[in-house]
């Protein structure tokens, strides 16, 4: 999960990495409080989770409160690339003398963790990499002896930070280490990191990426979770603990395993070429074990998609039995008639594996005459294309 | 002859008292492994049925493997245990340590990765991975063990149901040793791991290796097969379809800008003269021309 700035910034406070005090706005008037309450020349800062907010005009600076306002104004209901600004985060304005680049990430080809500093901050990093790539450090961190004085010292020395700001660049390095362990993030950025006139390192920006799977040894990064980003079909899929992705297409798409979705995905879109580009709805993995609740709960998200004109069921029976997958798939009609939402659009289901006759026979039996069953993958992609096309 | 499993395997079950842990040793056991042990911590001197007579459970790894002379790990512990049950395993320096567990903070997978490189006798496969089946020898993990037979064709895939699709569609020729090396960021074993180890199997005759998006394990197993691979290397690649910036399913398989996507890594793979395949049959058929 990717932090807003005011989010990541808050936990940087938490763990001792020095920021600048903030105050997060959602509307005009609160901006203008804040910018009273602060006094001087004040940031407007747009809060969206994607890079280049300053050049799209979603970063402003504000001489007083009427100023300040009036930006907010602009601001807030801006669209920066595709992402709609709901809240900004208003700073006072710091007196910047340097900008410098550092940041930790899990490194996957090393696997291991890797520390990136540059005293070429305040721009695209990437950029740097590109075209002054001996201005950026890279220096590996182990996993298990992490990053504490010493280490920090070798960064600065390895990104040529000058000496007067030496013990503060260490000293947020070690407790941006610390964000990272303690908050179990995969990456923590800062863009950029400032020397402020009185000679203090600061974060003036920051990144984070907190990794879902420790969830259960944080109770309070759920609240993190800010929900009115979120597709409300997925927000849905989330509750009943589905992995669903939603994307533009008119196929939806349910099947068991990660990597098999996405191929089914990709084949859906090949055969979907000849049909004038019939391309899938959504992803939906319902794991090995698809149940007939699992399945019910699935075709209910993957129903409730407007966009979705016909639905691929592609299973290979592996660990579960494909007679066990085709009860679900009959017990989950059952289960959606109960609701009063009867299936109308044409399913193609195509199992393959263990046990598939008996799969196959058991949804002949149950004559649904919006079932059709196709043998392999690729014909029953074909087949999926073609109907979503006709309807 | 096979890759790192094979009929001599003793396999103990870390997690064996738990439901999918007791499920699925009964499947190894099925399908012909020899699996000797179980460990959950507190349960030492209690019993599992394995479906082929009782299976002694272990208090640790360590008393296991001196009591049975296991030699392969299959752990199914739930994630917030998984990192003290392989730095166990590692501990009693048993070989082949096969990390079943979905789920684990990639924290904790990259401190067990480091302790197990740092001591360096335990391999890792995984984890959040299918496991690893060598047909008709033995079976670490939870790969249908009846879809195929013993064969000349190796194959290497991040994703468990590809896995499957793949052996199901090849199951007349074969496989000499399937490798899930699983899905998550931080791995143990790496397709270059697996193709190193297949180059080098004499009952290996040709790879499959199966990618998805994310990362650049596949770029990088692509340079690897151009320098140091002689065998015929089919691939394929899932996820051409996906957007980016999210995570299809495993957690690794993730479009960051424009890294990690499948036709950066089909393209890098046919650069360095492997065939791949559009779909998982087009792969298949790929295979077909190679090992008739």
């Amino acid at each position: 999960m990717d932090l807003f700035e005011y989010q990541a910034k808050d936990l940087f406070a938490k763990h001792g990495v020095p920021v600048t005090p903030g105050a997060v706005a959602t509307t005009p008037a609160e901006v203008r409080a804040a910018a009273e309450q602060f006094g001087g020349t004040v940031v407007v800062k747009a809060q969206v989770k994607t890079g280049g907010r300053g050049k799209a005009g979603g970063v402003k600076l504000g001489t007083g409160p009427d100023e300040a306002e009036a930006l907010a104004g602009s601001i807030l209901g801006m669209d920066i690339k595709g992402h709609t600004v709901h809240r900004v985060l208003v700073t006072p304005a710091a007196e910047i003398a340097a900008e410098y680049y550092v940041s930790f990430l899990l490194d996957r080809a090393q696997r291991a963790y890797l520390c990136m500093a540059s005293v070429e901050g305040g721009i695209d990093i990437e950029e740097v990499a590109r075209t002054k790539p001996e201005a950026l450090a890279k220096v590996r961190v182990d996993a298990l002896d992490g990053v504490d004085d010493a280490k920090a010292r070798e960064i600065v020395a390895a990104a040529r930070f000058p000496d007067d700001v030496a013990d503060g660049v260490a000293h947020v390095l070690v407790r941006l280490w610390q964000v990272l362990v303690g908050e179990d993030a995969t990456l923590v950025e800062v863009n950029p990191l400032v020397k402020a006139g009185d000679g203090q390192v600061l974060a003036l920006d920051g990144k984070v990426t907190l990794d879902g799977n420790a969830a259960f040894r944080h109770a309070d990064h759920a609240a993190l979770a800010v929900r009115e980003e979120t597709d409300p079909l997925e927000l849905l899929a989330k509750e009943k603990d589905l992995n669903y992705v939603k994307l533009d297409g008119s196929v939806g798409v349910i099947g068991n395993g990660a990597g098999l979705v996405m191929s089914t995905l990709d084949v859906v879109a090949y055969a979907g070429e000849d049909f004038g580009g019939v391309e899938p709805a959504n992803f939906l993995d319902i794991g090995g074990g698809a149940s007939a609740q699992v399945m019910a709960d699935g075709l209910e998200i993957i129903l409730g998609d407007p966009q979705v004109k016909a639905v691929l069921v592609n299973v290979f029976g592996g660990i579960t039995s494909c007679d066990a997958v085709a009860d679900g798939i009959v017990q989950a009609f059952a289960m959606l008639a109960e609701r009063g939402d009867a299936v109308d659009k044409p399913i193609v289901v195509r199992l393959d594996g263990n046990n598939a006759a008996e799969g196959r026979r058991i949804l002949d039996e149950a004559e649904h005459d919006v079932i059709e069953l196709v043998d392999t993958m690729d014909d029953a992609a074909r087949r999926v294309a073609e109907l979503a096309a006709a309807r | 002859m096979s890759v790192w499993l094979d009929s001599n395997s003793r396999i103990l079950v870390q997690g064996i008292t738990g439901a999918e842990g007791t499920k699925h040793t009964r499947r190894m056991v099925a399908s012909g492994s020899s699996v000797v042990a179980g460990v959950t911590p507190g349960k030492a001197g209690q019993t599992v049925d394995g479906g082929d007579g009782d299976i002694p459970v272990f208090g640790s790894v360590s008393d296991a493997v001196e009591a049975t002379g296991a030699n392969v790990s299959v752990v199914f512990v739930p994630p917030r245990f998984a990192r003290a049950a392989v730095e166990e395993t590692v501990d009693a320096g048993v070989p082949l340590c096969v990390v079943i567990t979905e789920g684990i903070p990639v924290a904790d997978t990259a401190g067990f990765f480091q302790y197990a490189t740092n001591d360096g006798r335990t391999r890792l496969i995984g984890p959040n991975c299918p496991g690893i089946i060598s047909p008709g020898q033995s079976n670490a993990g939870i790969i249908p063990a009846d879809i195929t037979g013993r064969g000349p064709i190796g194959l290497v895939s991040k994703s468990g149901t590809l896995t499957y699709q793949m052996m199901y569609e090849l199951r007349d020729l074969g496989f000499s040793t399937g490798i899930g090396i699983g899905g998550d960021p931080v791995i143990g074993t790496t397709h270059i791991d697996a193709l190193a180890a297949f180059e080098a199997d004499p009952a290996t005759e040709a790879i499959v290796m199966i990618g998805e998006i994310g990362g650049d394990a596949e770029e990088r197993a692509a340079a690897f097969i151009a320098e140091h691979v002689t065998k015929p290397v089919v691939g394929y690649v899932a996820g051409f379809t996906a957007p980016e910036g999210k995570t299809m399913g495993h957690a690794g398989a993730i479009v960051s800008g424009s890294s990690g996507t499948a036709a950066a890594k089909a393209e890098a793979l046919e650069a360095a003269g492997v065939r791949v395949g559009r779909t998982p049959s087009a792969t298949a058929r790929l295979m077909r021309d190679i090992v008739g």
